[in-house]
């Protein structure tokens, strides 16, 4: 495990379309779940930041790249503590059963990784960018994967 | 390297050595295995420090009284499974590469029903295959927890639980983890559909180093 640098913090966005409306059967799975696994985030260790619409709670209410694209956007002190939640909690649970609530139907990439500076946190624009990046270039420095990862870019850059 | 590795488990006392200390759940030392195999401490100590040094242990060090500082006493070596994979195969073959693309595809399709359907058809095949040898008079729970010990899940009966200690499909479960665990998910699902007599059911629960499915067994096996 590389140590963690704390002058940069580790953004990710994962998008996704619903396959049927929120208050429809079919997505009732992932809806009543959704505040137990915000609070798991927000308890996670390594945790900073996360995205939530004017209701304050998640941010289902967000269409900033179109009409049917559901967003999901924070900040993490490292790429492990990202990992762990994701996966390493009652998250993978939820995760599993993806196929059921959403899919990636015309989106080429849906889930990206990125450094930014500790303290900041990104815009919807900003992601949206790293997002076309890891789709146009595959994954490079400014935009990758948990598969391929880089690390914090040094201060020559 | 894998061959020399696996070589050196050859002799039944190293390989008796090796197997207590990957069954145990702390780091052992020279000492205890000695006790634990009635061999003398030397050559415990032997036999550990070969299979540190052919990678197939890791050595830690520590105190075990409590104390510290001048006088305390020298801190135990103590011995643990090291993390690293070893596989030999001959002919050559490349499993996990071929998993891994297999994963990538599955997860690019969107086809990961079809793919916990087919592992839960395969643990209900794996169930039917276990009945069909078993001895009579086996508790389904004892059967249960021999098939996962043959598939590697090194599993751990508690009370009210089987701890599945490790994870069978490792290297591809870390890239791809919804995917290969659902896999797995559905894999021990159909496992214990065929074994109705454990009154098991597997769940999601990862936590630490082992595998992310716990299997739960019901008081009331009458339900």
């Amino acid at each position: 495990m590389t140590a963690t640098d704390p002058r940069y913090h580790l953004a990710q966005l994962n998008v996704a379309r619903p396959r049927a409306p929120l208050d429809s059967p079919q997505l009732a799975g992932f809806v009543t779940r959704l505040d137990e696994i915000n609070a798991l985030a927000d308890a996670a260790p390594g945790f900073v930041w996360r995205l939530v619409d004017e209701d304050g709670a998640n941010a289902t209410g967000l269409r900033p790249y179109g009409p049917d694209v559901m967003v999901n956007l924070s900040v993490w002190e490292s790429i492990e503590s990202l990992y762990d939640f994701a996966y390493r909690t009652a998250h993978l649970d939820v995760l599993r059963q993806r196929r059921e609530f959403f899919d990636h139907e015309g989106l080429d990439a849906y889930a990206v990784l990125w450094w930014v500076p500790a303290g900041t946190v990104p815009s919807v624009a900003d992601a949206g960018a790293r997002l076309d990046l890891l789709a146009r270039n595959g994954p490079t420095p400014d935009a990758f994967t948990f598969r391929d990862r880089y690390p914090a870019p040094t201060e020559a850059a | 390297m894998s061959v020399e590795a696996i070589g050196a488990l050859h002799e039944p006392t190293r390989r008796a050595v090796y197997e207590y200390a990957v069954r145990s759940a702390e780091p052992v030392g020279r000492d205890e295995v000695a006790g634990a195999l009635g061999i003398g401490r030397t050559l415990a100590a032997f036999h550990l420090d070969r299979l540190a040094s052919a990678g197939l242990l890791e050595v830690s060090y520590a105190r075990r009284s409590g104390r510290a500082g001048p006088g305390a006493g020298r801190p135990a070596k103590l011995y643990r499974r090291s993390a690293a994979e070893h596989t030999v195969s001959l002919p050559p073959r490349r499993y996990l590469d071929a998993a891994s693309l297999l994963a990538e595809a599955v997860e690019d399709a969107g086809a990961d029903e079809r793919l916990f359907a087919a592992a839960r058809r395969r643990g209900r095949a794996m169930a039917d295959e276990a009945t069909a040898g078993s001895a009579d008079g086996r508790s389904g729970a004892g059967e249960l927890v021999e098939v996962l010990a043959e598939q590697g899940y090194e599993p751990v009966p508690r009370e009210d639980r089987i701890v599945l200690g490790n994870c069978p499909f490792h290297a591809v479960a870390r890239d791809y983890p919804p995917l290969v665990c659902g896999m797995n998910l559905a894999l021990l699902e159909g496992l214990v559909e065929g074994l109705p007599a454990a009154g098991a059911v597997p769940r999601m629960e990862p936590a630490g180093g082992g595998c992310c499915v716990v299997v739960e067994l019901s008081k009331n096996k009458n339900d």
